[in-house]
């Protein structure tokens, strides 16, 4: 008879399929509790960082601790704007794909900080490799709206010439790289970028954007070695969202580790911040950023957040998880974080919020008008389908020629 | 004019590229310090420095996509997979993104690039070092998949490549590395040195991208063939007697049919010999081009002469590699009376 009882295979599943599931509150550090190390700090002297989370914002609004940014007045009361403009975005984005205006849509709700943050401690030059859900981005730059739903609803207008899924956006002036689709990919390219940019003695750097559930690719992996080998200027983002669709962060592989962690195989220096706190994020982008120009090498930095809406328009999150656990998150609320501090320095008011909500509200409103004069994926004008043969390469080769002659063009 | 191997005259491509345009960077698995495998980067890495001519790690994944993002950069990144049987890993950074970059962003990014790989068998290198996969290149669009026979057309193509906006797959027949390579594997190796298209001058020149070339007038039968079997299909001309009338395609894509077309109707009989596996493969794309084109001309049907549907044998070698004999046959088969 074997000693051994037989084996059983560990499939992960999430605590809050159910409702009242209790929220795993554990690496959930105090705000102003994580040292802030100097840029050029030895990686293996900060390996903590990748399991404790990087705070400033307390629960009653106040910056805490060494990373708190000295920030203008101004530039917080814009970021708070960027938040609340991309949250109106998205919902009335939402509304025009309901209304059948589009074919698909994707939200960032609760992870606006993230992007939003982040922008601001780019320069221009700087080139993002952005996965779908950071149209904060591109907000936080002030990128004409319009343009967005243009591509939102691959009209005549569309940049991209209606070729791709609503909220691939491509703005190459805004440093914002053309989203594939094919999840994680961007990683390695925004490597590359970054190693150009070393190559030609430049002083850009690149951010490279992945989800928790697209770190299990392959792309992800080889970007850390390429970031590992040749140090080029590059912040290595895993928006940690809880959610791949239907599946947990713990069938990406972030039950017994952290996603920060990943980093500290290749020798890679890597935080772990609350991505749903707007000062954290941008003292710790600001950070990275600072190491990626003075040719300090990479840095990985988990954003810790919750995604509140579903995937897609193509996904009811009911099936899949609790209803309730988006409200249970303890991470809050980024943009009333944000609000609350701003409150508590007497800098803004209940009142303010509600009328910058509405101004916010119209000005999107305006700008989707603005965009339907353009033409929708199904009515008005739109590219002709003789665009479809063009730019599959530099020139159209004679059998692409002849295909489009062929479709009646 | 001197004559050199198809390594040397890749080499030369590559060197003079790197001269003429600060933006060319070349890399890939032992390609820096060693020089390649191959040795196709000799001397570069110590000519040019260790930032423009580079190792990787061994990750197809991210040289290709390493790439992508150099090229979207501005440079002009030429990545080398060490082996084309190693560029699966590579293969979704190709297809996904090198490939569709430009349409995708309606020109936006682009992503110029040289993906060079050395292809093909003969040189008893088994399964994983012997493959032609140029049909799971010619079938994505937006990429230009390009293949040369000699030490001449390497060089110039490979400049084309270099210069060409668009992401263009090199595949360099290994086989043909040192000497040219008929398929009578039981005769004495030849040297490039022997061959009139090793003469290759020491400036910069080019070979345009989609255009073919006639290797040898005939009237009996057209030959449609690319890389090693543009040699196995020449000997096979000899050893039957027939006035075969042979293409050297160089360029699958775009593919130059022009040049097709004007032989097929000449002759009306047409064999494609490839090296790789029969179904699916380039040769059924050109047999139906054929047809489609030429069918009131054609006297038989077209004929292929290809690899077995098998993965490429080790002892097996020369009754999988579809040699003189098998051409031959062939082109005796096409050429018969009915």
């Amino acid at each position: 008879m074997s000693d051994f009882a037989p084996l059983s295979l560990h499939v992960p599943a999430p605590p809050s399929r159910e409702e009242n599931a209790p929220v795993d509150t554990s690496r959930l550090s105090p705000a102003g509790a994580v040292r802030r190390p100097p840029v050029d700090a030895d990686p293996q002297d900060i390996r903590d960082l990748a399991y404790s989370l990087i705070r400033v914002l307390d629960d009653d609004g106040s910056a805490k601790g060494e990373w708190a940014p000295a920030l203008d007045t101004d530039v917080l009361r814009g970021g708070l704007r960027a938040m609340m403009k991309t949250r109106a975005y998205d919902q009335r984005m939402m509304r025009m794909q309901r209304q059948g205006l589009t074919s698909f849509y994707m939200q960032c709700t609760g992870e606006e900080a993230v992007a939003c943050a982040f922008q601001s401690a780019l320069q221009k030059g700087d080139m993002n490799f952005p996965t779908y859900r950071q149209q904060g981005l591109l907000i936080a730059q002030d990128w004409p709206v319009v343009d967005m739903i243009n591509q939102i609803l691959s009209n005549s207008a569309d940049r991209i010439k209606g070729r791709q899924l609503p909220v691939m956006y491509s703005a190459k002036e805004a440093g914002f790289f053309s989203i594939s689709g094919n999840l994680g990919t961007q990683y390695i390219q925004a490597v590359g970028w970054a190693m150009a940019s070393a190559i030609r003695k430049d002083t850009k750097v690149a951010a490279a954007w992945i989800g928790d559930g697209s770190t299990a690719e392959s792309d992800f992996h080889a970007a850390l070695v390429f970031a590992s080998v040749y140090r080029p200027p590059i912040i290595l983002n895993v928006v940690n969202n809880q959610w791949a669709i239907s599946s947990p962060q713990s069938m990406a592989g972030g039950e017994r580790t952290t996603f920060a962690a990943r980093a500290h195989g290749y020798g890679i220096p890597s935080l772990r911040v609350d991505g749903n706190d707007y000062l954290a994020v941008n003292a710790v982008a600001s950070w990275a950023v600072e190491r990626a120009r003075r040719n300090l090498g990479p840095t990985l930095i988990e954003w810790v957040t919750y995604r509140v809406a579903p995937h897609s328009t193509s996904d009811d999150p009911s099936k899949y998880r609790a209803k309730d656990a988006s409200a249970a998150w303890p991470l809050g609320d980024p943009i009333i974080r944000l609000k609350a501090h701003l409150v508590s320095r007497g800098e803004w008011s209940e009142e303010r919020s509600v009328q910058l909500e509405a101004e916010l509200d119209q000005e999107i409103a305006a700008a989707a008008q603005e965009a339907r004069r353009s033409g929708t994926l199904h009515d008005g004008p739109k590219q002709s389908p003789a665009t479809m043969f063009e730019d599959v390469y530099k020139d159209v080769p004679r059998h692409l020629r002849e295909q489009r002659q062929k479709l009646g063009y | 004019m001197p004559s050199r191997t198809m390594i040397e005259a890749i080499r030369s491509a590559i060197d003079l590229s790197m001269e003429r345009d600060d933006r060319v960077v070349v890399f890939g698995e032992d390609v820096g310090f060693f020089g390649g495998v191959f040795r196709c980067t000799e001397g570069l890495q110590k000519k040019y420095g260790t930032s423009r001519c580079f190792d990787t790690p061994i990750s197809e994944t991210g040289i290709v996509g390493a790439a992508v993002g150099m090229g979207a950069y501005g440079l002009r990144p030429i990545a080398e997979i060490q082996f084309a049987d190693y560029m699966y890993p590579a293969y979704d950074q190709i297809v996904s993104e090198a490939a569709r970059l430009r349409f995708r962003s309606a020109g936006d990014f682009t992503a110029p690039m040289v993906v060079r790989m050395p292809c093909g068998g003969g040189i008893f290198g088994g399964q994983t070092h012997s493959q032609s996969p140029e049909a799971l290149f010619t079938h994505v669009a937006g990429l230009k998949t390009v293949i040369p026979s000699n030490p001449y057309d390497a060089k110039g193509l490979l400049i084309s490549a270099i210069e060409d906006d668009d992401p263009v797959i090199f595949l360099e027949p290994k086989r043909l590395y040192n000497g040219p390579f008929d398929g009578h594997h039981d005769r004495p190796v030849v040297p490039w040195s022997k061959h009139p298209l090793s003469e290759v001058p020491d400036e910069h020149y080019t070979v345009p991208i989609g255009k073919a070339v006639i290797r040898r007038e005939g009237s009996a039968v057209t030959v449609l063939a690319y890389g090693t079997m543009v040699h196995v299909a020449e000997v096979a001309a000899q050893d039957t007697g027939i006035d075969a009338e042979i293409i050297d395609l160089r360029t699958l894509v775009p593919l130059d049919i022009d040049a097709i077309v004007a032989s097929v109707e000449k002759t009306g009989r047409c064999v494609v010999v490839h090296e790789a596996t029969r179904t699916s493969g380039f040769g059924a794309e050109l047999a139906a081009e054929v047809q489609e084109r030429c069918f009131y001309h054609l006297e038989k049907p077209v004929l292929r002469v290809t690899g077995w549907d098998t993965p490429y044998p080790h002892v097996h070698e020369w009754e999988y590699f579809p040699g003189p004999k098998r051409v031959g046959e062939a082109l005796i088969e096409a050429t018969a009376a009915d």
